[in-house]
């Protein structure tokens, strides 16, 4: 064998191994996202649900008809347990303070500075379409009048879907009190929800709008 | 490469076995401890909030 020979084969070599560690790494990356980011939501789900369970037993008892004054969650923790009967009737998600990454990364967020759940404007929720347990991977099968129950410290409020759209991503006019226009003054508790649209893409956002149609007050709401 | 970093490693076959397994299982935990948590946002279906200036990545 000549020289020149061994020298084109180490550089084959080198550069198949190379290639089989490139593929190695982008398969675990793939069992990451479908698979381990999956995981630990889960988890974090089971934590956020122990504390806010806790939270709702520590609450004062009402027995007014008028729901307790909301007090603003730190960021992070749980808000309020979500239920859509059309997605599952196991479906059941806590959503947590604030859209950063992280806190994403642990269930749906609330937009801090929209409206807290029930109370008059837009209570506005951002969550997954995909990977870290895909909370709204379905959310294009809600349909008008479909209901969105919120579960939050004390009452629980039942919201009915009013309409779907599918926006560009810079389209914050939707977070708005009164969803669209700037400077109205809110005068119903509306819900937004908002996810990334296509389901594995990022160039739409899938909004889904609702209003408040029924609040119960109570220790087992 | 790898048979490089095989007559480097230390003692008998089953020995380096054991340590390749080890540093394999290392590089796996570096991986999704610290490498794929930070590549993760920047994929598309990772951007799921609304942006009122499409150049920032903050959220809003």
């Amino acid at each position: 064998m000549s020289k020149s020979g061994n020298v084109a084969r180490t550089l084959a070599r080198t550069t198949a191994e190379t290639l089989v560690t490139g593929g190695v790494v982008v398969l675990l990356f793939a069992v990451y996202l479908v698979f381990w980011s999956d995981v630990q939501t889960a988890a974090a789900q089971v934590d956020l649900r122990d504390d806010f369970k806790q939270q709702v037993a520590a609450a004062p008892v009402t027995n007014s008809a008028a729901p307790p004054a909301p007090v603003r969650p730190s960021a992070g923790s749980g808000v309020a347990v979500m239920k859509i009967p059309r997605l599952g009737d196991d479906w059941s998600w806590v959503v947590v303070e604030g859209v950063s990454n992280e806190q994403l990364a642990r269930g749906p967020g609330r937009f801090p500075e929209t409206a807290l759940p029930g109370q008059v404007g837009n209570f506005a929720v951002a969550g997954h379409r995909a990977t870290h347990g895909e909370p709204f991977a379905h959310i294009d099968r809600v349909r008008e009048g479909d209901k969105i129950i919120v579960e939050a410290i004390g009452s629980t409020y039942t919201y009915v879907v009013t309409s779907t759209q599918i926006v560009p991503p810079t389209e914050v006019g939707v977070l708005y009190s009164v969803p669209g226009k700037p400077n109205a003054r809110p005068r119903k508790a509306r819900i937004t929800i908002v996810t990334c649209h296509p389901r594995w893409g990022s160039s739409e956002r899938l909004i889904v709008h609702g209003k408040l149609a029924e609040t119960r007050t109570g220790k087992e709401a | 490469m790898y048979a490089a970093l095989w007559r480097v490693l230390p003692g008998s076959n089953a020995v380096k076995a054991a340590v390749a397994v080890a540093l394999f299982l290392a590089f796996v935990g570096i991986l999704f401890l610290w490498v794929f948590p930070a590549v993760q946002p920047l994929l598309p279906f990772d951007q799921i909030t609304l942006e009122s200036e499409p150049t920032s990545s903050a959220a809003p």
